[in-house]
């Protein structure tokens, strides 16, 4: 079975104006959900607080467990049903800078005792991060992601050229700008599995444009004579059925995650796809336009260089 | 079959078959020879498939720091006490200093050489005459500040240690976590409240006197005489659980500590058939607790946990040997923990909880139900994809990619590493990614077949050609997951782990095995036509 024919010729490179002004306006979108929200929305484990996860027999809505979180003057946390509706289910969310964290959940488990029934629901999942805590692991997380970064750049500039490199990092920016902004406007927390996903894009993005970029690399010496927008738009072209199969296996392994993962792993799934697709994207249109610019500021000589 | 040929053949299988060697154990119950001679570690579970708690609590040292300075004072007055020196007072300034006052400005020079000599583990800053007296000013100095915060952290994480052990937890972790924190993992807890109370106790044992002479009404309306300090029993109400407080008035000082312990064990009262901790001290306890018994009889002794009363018995007489009794109506389980924190030691310092994370055993069950239905389906989906569109040499990519989960898992088992959610996700992720290589490949085969070469150099190109690409692509990845195995905490290192084991593992599946079958076809087979 064959996608896509050999000797395909889409003209990607006589898009890149179009696929610009989309990628802007993709960011943008997320920015000013972003800005509107108050940055990014981090959980638990970045900003501190508590979550419940509680497993009710009955039948409870949303509203109810609201109700019983506002008797005890409770009114700053998110109430979410999760899984199917008829698990009645729920995950309970506070942001409290308070430092008696153990305390609050005892006194939210005690009213809703008070309110459903003693063996009327189980809390399945306790966590409690303290302010402190989550400071260090925001501090951690950011190192890590920022080392990684730092690492992949100086490997694909060894390996390539500094151009390639850029593109390739530029791409992954655009990547994880645009995964920020879905989160925001799904109002999906930002927690540590969600910044393993984020982590896993970073290397998912630059894994697909250093195959965009080694393509190019191979194309070059043998087509001395065309333009660097022609070599680049064959090389696309060339490695297009590659990318949309692994693209699409990669994907359907996610979707896997997202539909039968289950609740604690929905996050990462969502935040993993919307990355991969974007990483797909960006392979074509934010790599191969940076080589494009870089090489009109920055002409590079004719022959003998790769 | 040729050389070449063979020699990978038998290498690539010893490699499979070690791998199964090492993932049986992880499955089946195996044989006690088994245990001996070949690896016996299992994958083990994370906290989130299986349940349990996670705890990372901080040690409070400043106050082991506050409560030696404490020490040091009531040692400083006993030693004055002994060198006859008279005093006015010895009392704690801020954290780490004391201030001493001698009431004799003849006794300077006796005090000096005595400060110096014997009470050497703080060093004079100030000394000021005043009319009728010297005033001392003395300081512990920073190493031996920094000395007794370290001790306290490692001897919290002993006591914490005892403490589990005794409780009876299957594979406790429990670390140091940086500078003064202490990290503990208990799989698989069924009451992580009790667990809880276990461990976060200070289980500061102290015996006090009540003080009789002054009128505790007074106290409680504000004038707590000089030496004196109100404590609480708490009285739970075991029908209705209504906590009754009920105030005492002691004495300050300390008689005796917990530090004195050899053992506690619970003990059933024949007469109320109630609980109570039987206590017996080591042979200066004994001695101590006699003395003081002798000096009050008649008087209330009150038995301190944690500036909680528990009881004051009054003194009937002398009591020698060393034994004594903590009783205050306690469940059977009450009783019992008591006596393990007793047992195990006091806190050198208060801890506070930072982080807690406790997962329902159905949580756990229900997750890794998800985690492997997710894995099959998403295997079952990208298999079905590949051998669509490639055909036979699909299903050789399948093989590279059932081995390459088979590799994940050995290798997880053999590091004894833990298997967690995020490290699930981190396989899923590595099947969806290790198709890419297998995919190159057969693109770069295609390729190379519409220009008419021979199938054996279609494949040797296609390989050649495509091993580059996937070696830059796998080891950026991989640079990637190292850095985050190295930072990252909790879920990130496991999905690291996961991806950077899988990611090694591809370049060996996906790469040389699949060469060795397709190999095999064209060269010992000598097939024509390829399946692609």
């Amino acid at each position: 079975m064959e996608i896509i024919k050999p000797n395909t010729r889409i003209d990607f490179v006589g898009k890149i104006k179009y696929a610009l002004i989309l990628s802007w306006v993709v960011i943008g979108i997320g920015i000013v959900s972003m800005v509107i929200k108050g940055g990014p929305r981090y959980g638990i484990d970045f900003s501190g607080g508590t979550l419940l996860q509680i497993k009710f027999a009955q039948k409870v809505s949303v509203n109810d467990i609201r109700k019983t979180l506002k008797k005890m003057g409770v009114e700053t946390g998110s109430v979410q049903n999760v899984g199917a509706e008829e698990d009645n289910e729920f995950l309970l969310n506070f942001e409290t800078a308070q430092d008696d964290l153990e305390q609050f959940s005892e006194k939210i488990s005690e009213q809703l005792v008070a309110s459903f029934g003693k063996d009327s629901f189980e809390i399945r999942r306790a966590e409690i991060v303290g302010p402190k805590v989550g400071k260090d692991l925001r501090e951690k997380a950011l190192f890590a992601v920022g080392l990684s970064c730092i690492g992949m750049l100086i490997y694909i500039w060894f390996r390539f050229e500094f151009r390639f490199g850029l593109g390739a990092i530029l791409g992954l920016v655009h990547d994880v700008f645009i995964t920020l902004g879905a989160l925001s406007l799904t109002n999906t927390a930002i927690d540590l599995p969600v910044v393993a996903a984020l982590l896993a894009i970073v290397g998912y993005s630059v894994n697909d444009s250093i195959i965009v970029c080694d393509r190019i690399r191979e194309n070059r010496p043998k087509m001395t004579r065309e333009k660097l927008g022609t070599v680049i738009n064959i090389s696309v072209n060339q490695t297009l059925s590659r990318t949309i199969l692994t693209a699409g296996t990669t994907i359907l392994a996610i979707i896997a995650l997202f539909l039968f993962g289950g609740t604690v792993i929905h996050d990462f799934a969502f935040t993993m796809l919307v990355g991969v697709i974007s990483g797909t994207y960006s392979s074509i249109y934010v790599a191969c336009p940076v080589v494009i610019y870089w090489e009109k500021l920055f002409p590079s000589q004719k022959k003998g260089r790769r | 079959m040729t050389k070449s040929l063979k020699w990978r053949a038998v290498i690539y299988g010893a490699t499979i078959i070690l791998a199964v060697v090492y993932l049986m154990p992880t499955f089946v119950k195996m044989p006690s020879w088994w245990e001996d001679y070949l690896p016996s570690e299992k994958i083990s579970l994370g906290l989130d498939l299986q349940g349990g708690m996670h705890l990372i609590l901080g040690v409070e040292a400043e106050k082991a720091v506050e409560n030696t300075v404490a020490r040091f004072s009531s040692d400083l007055e006993e030693l004055l006490f002994n060198e006859k020196i008279p005093f006015d007072h010895v009392k704690p300034i801020g954290r780490d200093r004391l201030e001493l006052q001698i009431v004799d400005p003849n006794a300077k020079d006796k005090a000096g050489r005595v400060l110096d000599e014997k009470f050497s583990v703080m060093k004079k800053i100030k000394v000021q005459d005043i009319s009728d007296g010297v005033i001392y000013l003395l300081e512990l100095d920073q190493r031996e500040i920094d000395h007794i915060k370290k001790s306290a952290v490692e001897q919290a994480l002993e006591t914490i240690r005892n403490r589990i052990d005794q409780f009876g937890v299957a594979e406790p972790t429990i670390q140091q976590q940086g500078e003064d924190r202490i990290l503990i993992q208990l799989p698989g807890i069924k009451d992580p409240k009790r667990a809880l109370e276990l461990i976060g106790k200070t289980a500061l044992l102290e015996f006090k006197i009540v003080d009789d002479e002054n009128s505790l009404d007074e106290a409680l309306k504000g004038n707590v005489p000089p030496d004196d300090e109100i404590l609480y029993q708490r009285e739970v109400n075991r029908e209705t659980g209504e906590v009754k407080k009920v105030p005492f008035l002691l004495k300050k000082k300390t008689l005796l500590t917990g530090d004195r312990l050899v053992d506690a064990q619970v003990r059933i009262d024949s007469q109320f058939n109630e609980p109570y901790v039987a206590l017996s001290f080591d042979d200066r306890g004994a001695k101590l607790f006699e003395k003081i018994t002798e000096k009050y009889v008649n008087k209330r002794l009150a038995i301190i946990l944690d500036n909680n009363v528990y009881s004051a018995p009054v003194i009937k007489e002398k009591i020698a040997g060393g034994h004594a009794q903590i009783t205050g109506r306690f469940s059977t389980e009450e009783a019992r923990d008591l006596a393990i924190v007793l047992r195990a030691g006091s806190l050198p310092a208060p801890v506070t909880i930072l982080e807690k994370r406790t997962v329902g055993p159905s949580l756990g069950h229900d997750s890794i139900q998800q985690g492997i239905r997710a894995m099959i389906i998403g295997s079952a989906a990208v298999i079905m994809f590949m051998v669509i569109y490639y055909k036979l040499s699909g299903m050789v990519a399948v093989i590279a990619l059932g081995l390459n989960v088979l590799l994940i898992l050995a290798a997880l088992a053999g590091f004894r590493a833990t298997l967690t959610l995020p490290g699930l996700a981190g396989i899923v992720l590595t099947i969806g990614m290790a198709v890419d290589a297998n995919v190159l490949i057969n693109e770069r085969i295609r390729e190379e077949m519409r220009s008419g070469k021979t199938l054996k150099a279609c494949i040797d190109t296609g390989y050649a050609r495509a091993f580059l690409t996937i070696m830059d692509s796998n080891l950026t990845t991989i640079i990637a997951a190292i850095f985050l195995f190295q930072f990252g905490t909790g879920p990130v290192k496991g999905f690291a782990v996961t991806l950077s084991i899988g990611l090694i593992a591809n370049i060996f599946t996906a790469v040389a095995v699949t060469r060795l079958i397709f190999d095999y076809f064209v060269v010992q087979r000598r097939i024509k036509t390829l399946s692609i």
